[in-house]
């Protein structure tokens, strides 16, 4: 993903899904919409009945999903059809009950067969990562780390090491959901996990204005939209790729 | 994760300062009013037929539960740790309550997350907190009762870590809580060992005691690991095991991960957790606290379950033959002690770990006898 993004190091977009929101089956041709309006990854958010990281937004978005009768399998689904629409990377996030239910190696060998190619679970640090690293690793599929800025310098180390892919910044104090202002902790924040790290590193939390973007171009490797971008499709439920693109390209004008 | 780690440390740095086990005792005599007493339950046992029941009053503790022994520790070490606001989830409103409490007592700011179907069926424990000058708020995600206070206390504190401190109320979450709670909670276990001693010159046979994430059962069991005693603890088996309605996650559910612990957890086949129910709100909770998965599966404690009907007629029996109205969630307890006194022998003696007072559990009572 960051390879061809050119010599500018031009900020990666990347777009949070969840999937089976806004309905069950509407998800593929998100992945296609946003991947058509700039986003150079999309990240599926497998619903959580307990999503202990997320404000308001995702944690009404995974309820409705889940009652829309989203399920592990369907989403392995989802991004394999998702798939066929788009080269961008697709990363799966979800917490870790639904991964453990599943079965670690099963679930991880599912998602690299789906053209999955990294997984994100929020609530598991990287003490306890060793067997899903395993599992990542033979499957060949990223296993992303957090830090957040309460992070220690030896958290910092540790979701360093643990991780592949990028290193996952937490750009607030707190859960998901859009903010107005960027944290002023954050680019401190950057800067010592550039110390630690030759990865990427994507910002995530709160992002939802151009002004957020245009601070870290130059500073962070890449931005998650999520909750922000759930809003709108919030906002128009009936016909959220035109509101996926609508945002997407106000978000990041076309070069 | 680094919100954890401090905790942990300010924990271990406690547990070494006589200063603060000092305060600690001394609050819980002057304040909590303990030690609590134990007492031979005559008339129970009769009615039971066979084993001597014997009762921990942990419902004659201030706020009328244990909760305020975890409660006072915690408050205790989050005012070493320099923390000025407090957090809280709850489900019956007895560790709301406890909290609430002990933050008046300091004069710390206090908000409590509760589910709204709590709030409407433990109306009373709301009132008290929002007397004691705590902030109750309703929290109307999800099953809207125990977990999801939990989930969004949770959500509370991971954005408001640097000034906050989130007192669990259960032997349950993320590493050091189980430890934490145990140790403040086994005093109970501490005294009533010593007690019972004192008073018959024997160990219990067995000690009994209801289990929802577990914090009154760790308690009264931590101080007899070492000891030839049974422990067993007592799940909500609600409307039955077969009806899905129930809250037994160590009877009923299988390992998995839920608020920062791997223990035995309600769940569906995809991992999803799953609503529970119990007649007892303290008891109406998915998961349990990793020890007791822990003392399960290397078969120190048993694990039982008892349904809402069978609680509810030990809660009637506790008050005609005894003079005690007992909470819903120890009302289970009981309620397994007297089956099983009545398969053992006279000399054989039972523990029962009587966690909490009924008040609060009258308004369900009488909607449930239709009275």
């Amino acid at each position: 993903m960051f390879a061809r993004l050119g010599p500018e190091r031009r900020l990666a977009l990347i777009a949070y899904l969840t999937v089976g929101y806004p309905r069950l089956n509407v998800t593929p041709s998100l992945v296609e919409a946003a991947a058509q309006s700039g986003a150079d990854g999309i990240e599926l958010g497998i619903p959580f009945s307990d999503p202990l990281a997320d404000g308001r937004t995702i944690q009404a978005a995974s309820q409705l999903a889940l009652q829309e009768g989203m399920t592990v399998v369907r989403a392995l689904e989802t991004a394999a059809s998702a798939r066929t629409k788009t080269d961008v990377p697709l990363l799966f996030m979800t917490y870790v009950n639904p991964i453990l239910a599943f079965g670690l190696e099963r679930f991880c060998r599912a998602a690299a067969d789906a053209g999955v190619d990294g997984l994100i679970v929020p609530d598991l640090p990287p003490t306890e990562s060793a067997e899903l690293r395993r599992a990542a690793d033979t499957s060949q599929i990223d296993l992303v780390f957090f830090v957040a800025p309460t992070s220690s310098e030896a958290g910092i180390e540790a979701a360093c090491r643990a991780a592949t892919g990028f290193i996952y910044c937490i750009a607030v104090t707190g859960v998901t959901g859009a903010r107005a202002q960027l944290d002023p902790t954050l680019l401190p924040l950057i800067e010592t996990v550039r110390r630690h790290t030759t990865l990427p590193i994507v910002v995530g939390f709160g992002i939802s204005r151009r002004e957020h973007l245009n601070a870290l171009q130059g500073k962070a490797d890449g931005v998650i939209v999520a909750s922000a971008l759930l809003d709108v499709i919030a906002q128009s439920p009936e016909d959220p790729a035109s509101r996926v693109r609508e945002f997407l390209t106000g978000l990041r004008p076309p070069p | 994760m680094a919100a954890v780690e401090e905790l942990a440390a300010a924990f271990d740095a406690a547990q070494q300062d006589e200063g603060f086990r000092r305060e600690f005792d001394q609050l819980s005599r002057s304040f909590s009013g303990r030690p609590t007493p134990v007492y031979r339950a005559d008339r129970l046992s009769a009615r039971a037929g066979g084993a001597r029941i014997w009762l921990k009053r942990e419902d004659l503790c201030h706020t009328g539960a244990h909760k305020i022994n975890n409660a006072l520790g915690q408050v205790l070490l989050a005012r070493r740790m320099g923390k000025q606001r407090i957090i809280a989830e709850t489900g019956a409103g007895q560790h709301g309550v406890a909290v609430a409490t002990v933050c008046a007592k300091f004069g710390l700011e206090c908000e409590v997350y509760m589910g709204v179907d709590d709030m409407a069926r433990q109306a009373i424990n709301v009132y008290k907190m929002r007397l004691l000058g705590a902030t109750v708020t309703p929290v109307d995600a999800g099953s809207k009762t125990l977990k999801d206070a939990t989930n969004e206390a949770i959500r509370d504190w991971v954005t408001n870590v640097r000034s906050t401190h989130y007192v669990i109320g259960s032997a349950v979450g993320p590493h050091p809580y189980p430890l934490m709670v145990r140790e403040f909670q086994s005093v109970i276990g501490r005294e009533a060992r010593a007690q019972v001693l004192a008073e018959t010159g024997r160990l219990p046979t067995v000690v009994i005691a209801c289990v929802g994430g577990g914090s009154n059962a760790i308690g009264i069991f931590a101080p007899f690991y070492d000891d030839p005693v049974r422990l067993i603890g007592v799940e909500a088996a609600g409307r039955g095991l077969n009806s899905g309605a129930h809250a037994a996650s160590i009877v009923g559910g299988r390992p998995g991960v839920l608020h920062g612990s791997f223990s035995y957890l309600l769940q569906d086949e995809d991992g999803q957790v799953l609503a529970t129910h119990s007649i007892s709100a303290g008891l109406d909770y998915p998961g349990v606290g990793p020890e007791h998965a822990y003392l399960h599966e290397a078969h120190r404690a048993e694990y039982v379950s008892v349904t809402d009907e069978q609680a509810l007629a030990a809660f009637h029996q506790t008050s005609r033959l005894e003079g005690i109205i007992p909470a819903l969630e120890s009302s289970h307890a009981i309620a397994y002690a007297m089956a099983l006194a009545a398969r053992l022998a006279e000399e054989d003696l039972v523990l029962v770990n009587l966690s909490g007072r009924g008040d609060k559990d009258l308004d369900i009572v009488r909607g449930a006898s239709g009275a």
